[in-house]
């Protein structure tokens, strides 16, 4: 009753200078609040610049599409009147001459042809030599002239292709990564079976990271039980074992493996010395000496050495958590060792173990260089498949949209994850 | 704290000066070559005695990645001064725009001069060399013939390296599979005779470690890794002069090849890129370069001044030249991207 004396006659409860004491805390409240962005800032800003920016970009760049539309304005405008059916009119040759004569001079042709030639292959060639040709063409009429260089441009489907490249913006990138293609009339097909690659490539990734996830936890459950069972100081000492290959770069690592696991290297002597060469040859499993480099088995050997680590750390730090006292109170109740185990302990370990394969999940997806190096051709995942656009083909596009396919694999799996196991149940530690 | 401030303008103040006073002096001109023994001959042929002469030079490598250059000059951020190409590269930078053309009163040279000088208006012909097979004598028995090496498994088992790359790969493969080498540019043109090739080299699929930087394949060789490699003619000399390597050259359908300098366009040391060229245009230095490795210069002038002890070893000697398969570069300006794109395909599958 003490303090509803103190109250004032309107209702509204005061700080010490008279402001609304709701106000007041709110203002608190803001400053406090405004402390802690201070704080966050330069983080909030750096992962901005260095992730959010980029991946905006690399969206961008997978559907963004210029080299037609700026090299052949006057001919796109041309063709926009073009019914699609029959040959285009005069009028598109003689604006495909003018915009063939200005790109040859500023030797952009071959940036046309490469773009069209992702749809027509073996087209990239004939627009070169149109390039030059062209030059030489003085005076109209243009249509026969042009289709007396070379007979594709008397087949309408050419120009189907060059009106729907003219817009800046294309699917074709993100349909080709999903071995789809638009066939002249614009409607979605697959590509021919020689070309179809990134469906593979794709289960091929999902694959391998699914297998090496499954391998370094039946790997890394045991000894990380061990290592949490343990007493202090021989837990110590055998941590060491699994944190100094975590310290080392994971090129050295992967370096180590192309030398052990060479034809005749250490691996194979290894397989020879124990017998198990003799064995396989025995069986007919092998037909001489194993040729373990650049394959499959080499591959998925070097990854699961460097994602054991991730896997086991965070199982580690959750069974430290875990206090003996169920077990005990479970055998009590008569549980055997095994079924207490099962039904008690396991269960408890699987926050740490959903954190840590999907840590190690998630790095496999985006593995490069450990697949360049000890992978053959076969082994190499969609990564391996960004960098060679970027550095052998020069397609940025093509980079961009299996870059948007990897993001949507992950972001997918994330979803799923948290309909099924929940985020919020995720431990790291 | 005064101090401090003071102390900190000073060091500001004379880094500066000395960067202005280096940036006067020369351009840091970055080459950017083929690595490993064919770089390290142009080292001592060209970039020293240059920098001895007053410039500045930093090294970068590639593998022959074209797309890099093109990246370079789309972004406007050309970062290489020169390039060492080969000439498919240079035909197809040169249609795309990547390289500058090349002014050849401004380098003062004399372009009749230089053996395929005309080929090509985006660069200055450098080097002739050899896409060549080998193997290491004491190993592996004399083939009869290139194709009896590469294609027949069942003669030699073990692998074989081959470069990561369609170029001359698809030529072998034809000839291999019966066609006439001077028909392996009509057939390569359809899209049927694509196929073929691909069919060819699929039989050695799975025998085939593919190499990209050219020191790989004397390398793999050396190690016992594989019974024949294709490799750049000067590789394996320098294995065989340099590291006493047993290696024996298959000159058998050899592929020759020039290598060509190269300016991507829109770099900010044109006046630095003419220099360099010029310099190591020289038919002096053309012929000093032979001394370490075995590429013949496309200089004629710098012929009559090569060691004749060497010349048995250049891809051009008579001994050599027997059965050689001289590749289109034209034709792969033309179709090297196509085909490119579908060995990776085809390699991935």
């Amino acid at each position: 009753m003490a303090m509803a004396q103190a109250l004032p006659d309107d209702g509204v409860m005061r700080a010490a200078d008279g402001t609304p004491l709701k106000v007041a805390l709110a203002r608190a409240e803001r400053r406090e609040k405004l402390k802690a962005m201070a704080l966050v800032a330069p983080l909030f800003a750096f992962i901005i610049f260095s992730f959010v920016v980029p991946i905006l970009i690399m969206l961008w760049n997978a559907v963004y599409d210029p080299d037609v539309s700026q090299n052949m304005p006057q001919t796109i405008q041309a063709l926009k009147s073009w019914d699609g059916k029959d040959l285009p009119s005069e009028e598109v040759y003689a604006a495909f001459v003018a915009d063939m004569k200005e790109a040859q001079k500023n030797k952009q042709t071959a940036l046309i042809g490469k773009r069209l030639n992702y749809e027509m292959s073996g087209i990239r060639s004939k627009v070169v030599a149109t390039g030059r040709k062209a030059a030489t063409i003085e005076a109209g009429p243009y249509k026969d002239q042009v289709i007396a260089i070379d007979k594709v441009w008397g087949d309408p489907d050419t120009w189907a292709t060059i009106k729907r490249s003219s817009s800046a913006y294309t699917p074709f990138y993100v349909l080709s990564m999903m071995d789809l293609r638009q066939n002249p009339d614009g409607h979605v097909e697959a590509v021919p079976a020689d070309r179809a690659i990134y469906r593979s490539i794709l289960v091929r990734t999902l694959g391998i990271s699914l297998f090496v996830t499954l391998m370094t936890l039946l790997l890394g459950y045991p000894v990380a039980y061990l290592l949490a069972t343990s007493p202090q100081k021989t837990a110590s000492i055998m941590m060491m074992f699994v944190l100094l290959p975590f310290w080392t770069s994971l090129l050295v690592r992967t370096t180590a493996w192309m030398v052990l696991m060479q034809d005749g290297g250490v691996f194979a002597g290894m397989m020879h010395f124990t017998g198990i060469t003799w064995f396989l040859n025995l069986i007919g499993a092998l037909n001489g000496e194993p040729q373990l480099f650049k394959t499959r088995f080499a591959t998925i050997v070097a990854m699961t050495h460097i994602q054991l680590p991730f896997t086991l750390l965070p199982i580690y730090s959750v069974m430290k958590t875990i206090s003996p006292t169920y077990m005990r109170a479970a055998k009590s109740l008569g549980g055997t060792p095994f079924y207490s185990f099962v039904r008690v302990y396991v269960p408890q370990t699987l926050p740490g173990v959903a954190a840590g394969c999907l840590l190690t999940f998630i790095l496999c997806l985006g593995y490069y260089i450990t697949p360049a190096l000890v992978g053959g051709p076969t082994d190499q995942m969609i990564s391996g498949f960004i960098e060679r656009s970027i550095n052998s083909e020069n397609n940025w596009g093509k980079a961009s949209a299996l870059g948007v396919i990897l993001l949507t694999a992950t972001l997918i799996l994330y979803y799923v994850y948290n309909k099924l196991v929940g985020i919020d149940r995720m431990k790291l530690g | 704290m005064k101090k401090f401030a003071t102390l900190f303008g000073a060091a500001l103040l004379a880094g500066s000066a000395l960067g202005a006073v280096q940036a006067y002096a020369a351009d840091d001109l970055t080459i950017t070559s083929w690595g490993g023994a064919y770089q390290e001959s142009q080292r001592n042929a060209f970039f020293k005695p240059f920098v001895d002469a007053g410039n500045k030079v930093t090294e970068a490598e590639y593998n022959g990645e074209i797309a890099k250059v093109r990246a370079m000059v789309e972004a406007k951020a050309v970062t290489w001064d020169v390039v060492d190409v080969d000439t498919q590269t240079a035909l197809a930078g040169c249609a795309e725009g990547a390289f500058e053309t090349i002014d050849w009163g401004k380098l003062g040279l004399d372009k009749s001069k230089f053996i395929g000088g005309d080929v090509t208006d985006c660069a200055v012909p450098n080097i002739l060399y050899s896409t060549v097979a080998a193997y290491d004598t004491s190993k592996t028995k004399d083939p009869a013939n290139l194709f009896e090496a590469l294609y027949d498994t069942a003669k030699f088992p073990g692998k074989r390296a081959l470069q990561k790359s369609p170029f001359v790969n698809l030529e072998w493969a034809l000839m291999a599979d019966g066609v006439a080498p001077e028909d392996v540019y009509k057939v390569l043109g359809t899209d049927e005779g694509v196929e073929r090739a691909f069919k060819k080299l699929d039989t050695i699929k799975k025998d085939v470690i593919w190499w990209e930087s050219g020191a790989q394949g004397p390398q793999l060789l050396a190690d016992g890794q594989v019974v024949f490699a294709t490799s750049w003619n000067g590789r394996f000399y320098n294995a065989i002069k340099t590291d006493k390597k047993p290696f024996k050259i298959i000159w058998d359908r050899q592929a020759p090849d020039w290598d060509w300098w190269a300016i991507p366009k829109g770099t900010p040391k044109l006046d630095g890129a003419y220099r360099f060229i010029a310099f190591a245009s020289d038919p002096q230095r053309m012929a000093d370069q032979t001394k370490w490795i075995s590429y013949g210069p496309a200089n004629k002038d710098a012929a009559p001044k090569i060691d004749p002890a060497i010349l048995p070893d250049l891809p051009s000697a008579p001994d050599n030249l027997k059965t050689v398969f001289y590749p289109d570069p034209t034709f792969w300006g033309d179709k090297g991207d196509e085909l490119r794109e579908r060995f990776n395909a085809w390699l991935a599958q």
